[in-house]
């Protein structure tokens, strides 16, 4: 658990988290815009900013209590700051080494050196001096630093915002996989609604310097005014597992329920981790994005027709948008048979003319090719 | 005319170099935690003692010569009180009244190029440092003290630079006394009054090297800091 409330006042800036409590186990994301005080309520929270006062505890550790804080040192947090940050007069193997000589006896334990830079991809560099790196892998190298000094909580402040597209999307995967697979509680800023949906377990939502709610991701992708819904759309996650790809190029997503349902998506597609093999990940959980606009709803099983994915679900709600730039539109919630939400957005007349209503079995229709990101 | 002959004086040179240095390491030891404290403090005292440190860059030495030779006088309250602790020898008109003295006005040349330094580290690589568990003392000397390297070298030669350089503030609270505190500076202004313009001309003529050498280190150095952050 971490729960607190905290209070930084800065030269032109005031946050005021308002107390807040969340499970520190898995992924917390700190979302909003660039102004909302994420930025600052983990500055906050890591102890980095001396002018910082209020509560904060850490599963049973107090960290702050008025303006007497834990020194940052001594909180065992990993921080992956957006500039990297890696120390500029010495190597990668320096940096890392840096973070390995540090770590008290008692916390000695964990993958080790050469699994840890292994699995973050950086071997070929430990000879290498850091300002020659790509963005992509300097920000590899902090990751590797911050799993080498043993935390039991992981920060990340907007990671892969200064990237390009393609590192961006490579990083992301292997962020995914590793939080995943070394199970470190991490605390993820970001204002990208992609990363959320691949990375969250529960957001923070933030504007004007306040914690505005705290909710699971599930929870965050079921109303249709959810702050993640950008020009693209409601979107839905899936969770299930991925299986072998196919001779022809396509990989099945399939439900953790047996026989829920399967999803056949292109196996290029940036909607799964690309950092991930589809030939060794049978069995590893992981997400699919599927955006509600790509998502069409007929009342019975179809044939004759291209679309490959074809879903049974029942309808749970229906929500209209009278107003605004959606009006006309409708948000069909919908409930697949292991229980995972499914949104598609239609037309309020296709609602009409199907007489769609709460509690009716459908058939979801989505394409595969929908199933990549731009 | 004469130069580096029978009339060059050693004595001088040995003590203005023993006075440098001295001073030097006196200043880098106390200049940096004033840097340190004028970089980081968000307390409005910080004008008056950024001031108050830049003073001897304006001040006419004599002035500061003369609250030197008050303040440290045999009978005044400083000395006095050093007695208390076994103190036997005076502050002024020896070695150890160039030294306060030398300290006093150079230290602006310590404190500037190290503060610049201290402002100008990057603040993401000194909190990672935090993060990566290293208390302050740990990360002073492994990440802040290497990235502010330059700013420590330059203050180092400017200050030793100008304390060999410097006249009035020496002949103020060190007097002329020979081998006691006739510095370089002091034995030209001596030959010139007794009209020994070679043994002037040959110490001036050092001092000039000496100098266009120093500012020539100082200019390469600061031009290979900023190809590095390039």
């Amino acid at each position: 658990m971490i729960h607190g409330h905290l209070q930084l006042s800065l030269t032109n800036f005031t946050l005021d988290s308002t107390p807040f409590a969340f499970a520190s186990e898995g992924v917390t994301v700190l979302f909003g815009r660039s102004g909302s005080g994420k930025s600052t309520l983990l500055r906050a929270m890591s102890g980095l900013d001396k002018r910082t006062h209020g509560q904060l505890c850490f599963q049973d550790e107090v960290w702050q209590t008025g303006k007497k804080s834990l020194p940052v040192e001594r909180r065992d947090i990993g921080f992956v700051f957006q500039s990297a940050a890696l120390l500029p007069h010495k190597n990668v193997q320096g940096n890392l080494d840096y973070a390995r000589r540090r770590v008290p006896k008692d916390r000695q334990h964990g993958p080790g050196f050469e699994e840890i830079i292994d699995r973050v991809g950086i071997s070929h560099l430990l000879d290498r001096p850091t300002n020659n790196l790509s963005g992509g892998e300097r920000q590899r190298v902090a990751i590797a630093r911050a799993l080498l000094m043993r935390p039991r909580l992981l920060m990340m402040d907007e990671p892969l915002s200064a990237l390009d597209w393609q590192a961006k999307s490579e990083l992301l995967g292997l962020i995914e996989s590793v939080i995943a697979e070394y199970r470190i509680p991490t605390l993820y800023i970001t204002h990208a609604p992609i990363e959320v949906e691949r990375l969250a377990d529960r957001v923070v939502f933030m504007a004007g310097g306040r914690i505005t709610s705290i909710e699971t991701l599930t929870e965050a992708t079921s109303r249709v005014d959810s702050p993640l819904f950008t020009e693209e759309g409601p979107v839905s996650v899936l969770h299930g597992t991925i299986g072998a790809i196919e001779p022809d190029g396509l990989v099945p997503f399939r439900s953790k329920q047996a026989d829920a349902f399967t999803f056949w998506v292109s196996a290029h597609s940036d909607a799964i981790p690309s950092d991930a093999n589809p030939h060794g990940l049978h069995s590893k959980t992981t997400r699919l994005r599927v955006l509600a606009r790509d998502v069409a709803i007929a009342s019975q099983r179809q044939e004759g027709i291209s679309m490959l994915n074809q879903l049974a679900c029942t309808i749970t709600s229906i929500a209209i948008d009278t107003t605004g730039r959606r009006s006309g539109r409708a948000v069909v919630f919908l409930e697949l048979i292991d229980g995972q939400p499914l949104l598609a957005e239609l037309s309020h007349r296709s609602v009409e003319q199907l007489g769609l209503v709460h509690g009716q079995r459908v058939f979801a229709l989505v394409k595969t090719a929908a199933l990549i990101d731009p | 005319m004469q130069i580096f002959g029978s009339s060059l004086d050693v004595d001088p040179i040995l003590l203005t170099l023993e006075v440098a240095s001295i001073s030097t390491v006196i200043l880098l030891l106390i200049g940096t935690p004033i840097a340190w404290w004028l970089a980081h403090t968000r307390s409005r005292a910080r004008i008056f003692f950024e001031a108050l440190v830049s003073l001897p860059l304006v001040l006419p030495p004599t002035v500061l010569g003369f609250y030197l030779i008050i303040a440290l006088n045999p009978n005044g309250e400083i000395t006095q009180f050093l007695r208390h602790f076994g103190f036997e020898g005076q502050l002024t008109f020896n070695k150890t009244g160039l030294i306060i003295g030398s300290v006093i006005y150079s230290l602006p040349f310590t404190v500037q190029p190290i503060m610049a330094a201290f402002e100008a580290l990057p603040g993401q690589v000194v909190d990672a440092a935090r993060t990566l568990r290293a208390s302050f003392f740990d990360r002073f000397f492994t990440v802040i003290v290497p990235l502010a390297r330059q700013g420590f070298i330059v203050g180092a030669v400017l200050t030793f630079a100008h304390t060999v350089g410097e006249f009035g503030v020496v002949l103020m609270v060190g007097g002329n006394i020979e081998g006691q505190t006739r510095t370089v500076s002091i034995a030209i202004f001596d030959h010139v009054e007794s009209y020994e313009y070679a043994a002037a001309h040959s110490l001036s003529l050092l001092m000039l090297l000496f100098s266009m050498l120093v500012l020539m280190l100082v200019y390469a150095l600061n031009r290979s800091l900023q190809i590095r952050q390039d």
